[in-house]
């Protein structure tokens, strides 16, 4: 590809059109714009030394690790939404599907002799485990095929299987809780804890901040990561850049169905049994974190790491208030206006020219 | 090629690059393309005229990839082709600028010109890891855009919405420079452009002729047309209803043909390549 334009004089100089107005507050929104995790991450260490100034236990190391414990569930389901919302659009079925699969990976590993529970197939834990996280995978699959296929938006077919997962639950499952001693303990091993001085550093953590870690690298490094941008951002472009935009659609809503199947499972570790009731706000929760997080509901713009210091900023904040003791509407008030912060902070940071 | 007014001598000569015969798209009850055809022969400039409404972009997209005709053939190379995607379009040999230029604003310069087509590191990083050689990305995408002149462009690694309409078309473009290894389709590439970034675009399309790319351009601006063209496909009510050159009529003559007041004989016209 040798081009023979090469010569200054008929080169446009492009550069004088980027003369701007580079107040402070100009700086700091390109700033801001160039690493969306800024913000958050400010939020985050700020709120952590006003709590630790109201309350000095809020930094105690055991408070700490209950705090990452609080954060695992919310936290795995938000990688997957993170996904949804980085493509334009959202998933109101993480915690039906979570639900379904942790229902199915406990019924299917009972032990056969337990009474209550509808399917006790005394399975080993592993493929109970792996038959749950299958089940998760069908229900992501079912919400990229609806979107993909019948062109429905995504806040209409998730919230139709929404209901449908939650009943598939209820149908098959009986709504029952299964207690942990009916449990074998290879199910429950996401709960276990290592011991770092007094900090308790479970395994669903980790896990957790092993797919964080993951699927931070995936957006960074890989094509397909480009092109969940690239779809979120403008479908129609990405299209005509050759991109398949159903297929990159589609593998996001079944990728997102592995995550919350994994979650379904560390959920089962970190409440010690499985329930139907066990995180009854999830969807919206994650939601939440996605957005303080500093990634966009309109699509293409956010991190993983922006994610992930979302939803600690919601546990920072549950955490801090109540041990400040601050009652738990002031608290859900805080966690409202803070949605609302992100939001309108994302709005003035995407007016930003660079 | 030493008689041109013989049409038929010359047209066998040559076999046409891209050739589309009785193409026929429709929108609901909208007909977009009825029965048209195109040629576009080896090294040439074709423009495509024609009023608003006419089928230019509907019939480029026909080779493009972006629309699939519901009737009639596309040849490339005497080949007949299928395109279902501008993917297929794309491999084939055919890189488009589409008006709305299909670039993603919040992604950065070099992964917009490699966007579905990126580069992956050798060894185990690229194949296990599916890890994208960004530098590589970088590398290319600031040769590529210095060898078009457009070298002043701040960062490659700025995303393009923070960059000028001009400068986006320019992206825009360079992709399509970089990566069209027999064809380049260029629908309303000045549209949007001041005095001197539409100068810019033409001396690009000059000097892709020099390099012997055969350019479609659709174009409304007639005083560029009639500058740079070698023949003048005029479409009309969604077929093609004239081609023309320069020399044998000049912009008034063009204006009539696309807006019916005109006819033209076919032994008055350029079906057969000019260069």
């Amino acid at each position: 590809m040798n081009s023979t334009v090469t010569s200054g004089v008929s080169a446009i100089d492009l550069s004088e059109e980027f003369d701007q107005p580079s107040g402070p507050l100009a700086k700091i929104q390109n700033i801001l714009h160039s690493y969306p995790y800024l913000s958050p991450l400010i939020v985050l260490l700020a709120a952590m030394a006003v709590f630790t100034v109201l309350n000095s236990r809020f930094i105690l190391p055991a408070n700490l690790s209950l705090m990452t414990q609080q954060t695992v569930i919310v936290g795995t389901l938000a990688i997957a939404q993170t996904l949804v919302i980085l493509t334009a659009g959202i998933d109101l079925s993480i915690g039906a599907i979570m639900v379904v699969a942790q229902m199915m990976m406990a019924n299917f590993a009972a032990s056969a002799s337990a009474s209550n529970v509808q399917f006790a197939l005394g399975w080993p834990w592993w493929l109970a485990v792996a038959a749950g996280v299958l089940m998760a995978v069908v229900a992501g699959a079912i919400n990229g095929f609806l979107i993909t296929r019948l062109k429905l938006p995504p806040f209409i077919v998730t919230l139709g299987t929404l209901g449908i997962f939650t009943a598939l639950s209820l149908i098959l499952f009986k709504a029952r809780t299964i207690q942990g001693p009916e449990l074998p303990d290879g199910m429950k091993v996401m709960g276990k804890a290592a011991k770092l001085g007094s900090f308790n550093l479970m395994l669903g953590v980790g896990v957790m901040l092993f797919l964080y870690g993951l699927f931070s690298y995936i957006l960074r490094n890989t094509a397909w990561g480009t092109h969940v941008y690239a779809v979120g951002d403008d479908p129609e472009a990405a299209e005509l850049s050759g991109i398949n935009v159903d297929r990159v659609l589609f593998s996001v809503y079944c990728v997102a169905g592995l995550i919350i199947g994994i979650a379904g499972w560390i959920t089962i570790g970190r409440v010690g049994s499985a329930s139907p009731n066990v995180a009854p706000n999830i969807n919206l929760e994650s939601i939440t974190a996605v957005v303080i997080g500093g990634t966009s509901l309109f699509g293409g713009r956010g991190t993983m790491i922006g994610t992930l210091l979302g939803a600690l900023i919601v546990v920072v904040f549950d955490f801090g208030l109540s041990l400040a003791g601050i009652d738990q509407g002031p608290r859900l008030l805080t966690i409202g206006l803070l949605v609302i912060a992100a939001v309108s902070l994302d709005q003035w940071i995407r007016k930003a020219k660079g | 090629m030493t008689d041109s007014n013989t049409k038929s001598a010359t047209a066998i000569d040559v076999e046409p690059i891209i050739k589309g015969r009785n193409l026929v798209k429709t929108f609901g009850h909208v007909v977009g393309l009825n029965h048209a055809d195109l040629d576009l022969f080896p090294g040439e400039v074709l423009a495509v005229i024609g009023d608003n409404g006419a089928g230019k972009s509907t019939l480029i997209k026909c080779f493009s990839g972006a629309h699939t005709p519901d009737s009639g053939t596309v040849e490339v190379e005497g080949h007949s082709v299928h395109f279902r995607s501008t993917n297929d379009a794309r491999s084939a040999g055919i890189e488009t600028v589409f008006q709305t230029l299909a670039v993603s604003p919040a992604l950065d310069i070099a992964t917009n010109l490699f966007l579905g087509r990126e580069l992956r590191k050798p060894g185990p990083l690229g194949q296990i890891f599916r890890m994208m050689d960004k530098k590589q990305m970088r590398a290319q995408a600031a040769q590529q855009l210095s060898d078009l002149g457009i070298s002043t462009m701040q960062d490659i690694t700025q995303a393009v919405e923070t960059l000028s309409g001009g400068q986006r078309q320019a992206v825009a473009v360079a992709r399509a420079a970089a990566f069209g290894s027999k064809v380049i389709i260029l629908d309303e590439p000045t549209a949007a452009l001041g005095v001197r970034e539409s100068a810019r675009v033409l001396q690009l399309i000059h000097d892709l002729r020099e390099r012997g790319m055969p350019v479609i351009l659709i174009s409304h601006n007639m005083p560029q047309v009639f500058e740079i063209a070698d023949r003048i496909h005029v479409q009309r009510l969604g077929r093609r209803v004239a081609v023309i050159t320069p020399q044998s009529h000049n912009a008034n003559d063009a204006v009539a043909i696309m807006t019916g007041a005109m006819q033209v004989p076919e032994d008055e016209q350029t079906p057969g390549p000019v260069r």
